[in-house]
């Protein structure tokens, strides 16, 4: 990466990130849409989640996918019986370290 | 701002702060061991504030692709934040739109996921407040990885690198513990995903379009047919 700058590449990297964030705030937000369109739209964060764990999650610990897994498992199974996110996401951290540092 | 949006949105934010922290940090190492200046990593943080993106941008500058080919990969690559504005736009109804131009720019994977199920109304403090905490998270982080290089244990930074899938599955679990739909609609697009990224045939960070607008589009059609399981969000 020699000598020249990279601001320019950053400026339009911004640009290119921030347009498509923005842009639904000025031109949906005051919009009246048709029921199925408006069970779409609620439809996303449950998609959008899903396929941002898997199969990411899988990987997150690459030396060692088993702990990642185990970390996961840990707040699967707290959810299931207790809410909150610190603890889950605390707690799976230290299974995950404890899986690796005992290996 | 109110005390009490504000003292929430940073409890919520605390976990984001804990995932960010550490990626930001494996960036700001990446980009000092790639010769990228100090304001330079600091900017890409600041003023871009999209990790995946960032990092495929040191990836492809080290193969030599040029500006305009990495900008176009970084449009393809954040497009899915469109599609999260897009159902935030819905949810947050500001009445000075001027605090929409802030609001976008901290519209990440982790923030986008938090705001989708906090139950409350979306005020301009929570959501503000929030993303300051994101932010501060991967800004900080960024800056610390390039100036103390390796300084965090490499066991202890792999661990981490679970914390931000906890984050999201805390977030979905009272929802898909609530509605079998919900339950079936993140597993098929988990499943969708997993698939269409083993296939490798789409652009980075189009697998995750594909499957929003495949499940959502699954959701809609279920919701119409049956629509008594209503969802508690939203």
């Amino acid at each position: 990466m020699d000598n020249t700058t990279l601001i320019p590449l950053i400026l339009g990297m911004a640009a290119v990130t921030y347009g498509p964030r923005l842009a639904p705030f000025i031109f949906f937000s005051n919009m009246k849409v048709p029921a199925v369109v408006d069970a779409f739209l609620k439809s996303i964060p449950v998609a959008a989640i899903g396929a941002l764990i898997i199969p990411g999650a899988f990987t997150a610990t690459p030396d060692m996918p088993v702990a990642a897994l185990l970390g996961m498992a840990f707040t699967l199974v707290y959810g299931l019986f207790r809410g909150g996110i610190i603890i889950p996401v605390l707690g799976s951290v230290a299974v995950a370290w404890l899986v690796l540092t005992m290996a | 701002m109110e005390t009490q949006s504000v003292r929430a949105a940073l409890r919520a934010g605390i976990p984001i702060f804990i995932g960010y922290f550490p990626a930001a940090v494996a960036f700001g190492i990446l980009a000092e061991t790639t010769g990228t200046t100090l304001v330079e990593a600091f900017l890409f943080s600041a003023v871009v504030f999209a990790g995946a993106s960032q990092f495929i941008a040191l990836n492809l500058l080290a193969t030599g692709m040029s500006p305009l080919g990495i900008i176009l990969t970084t449009l393809l690559v954040n497009f899915r934040h469109f599609l999260m504005s897009t159902y935030l736009s819905t949810r947050i109804r500001e009445r000075a739109t001027a605090w929409y131009i802030p609001m976008a720019f901290g519209v990440t994977d982790e923030v986008f996921s938090v705001l989708s199920f906090t139950r409350e109304k979306l005020s301009r403090g929570f959501v503000i407040m929030l993303e300051l905490t994101a932010y501060a998270g991967w800004v900080s982080g960024t800056l610390a990885g390039f100036l103390l290089g390796g300084f965090m244990p490499p066991i202890l930074t792999q661990s981490m690198g679970v914390a931000l899938y906890a984050l999201l599955l805390a977030i979905l679990m009272p929802e898909i513990k609530s509605s079998y739909r919900s339950l079936f609609l993140a597993l098929a697009s988990g499943a969708l995903n997993w698939i269409l990224v083993s296939a490798d045939v789409l652009p980075t960070g189009w697998s995750i379009i594909v499957c929003i607008l495949v499940i959502a589009s699954v959701g809609a059609v279920l919701s119409m047919s049956m629509p008594r399981e209503e969802n508690a969000h939203g």
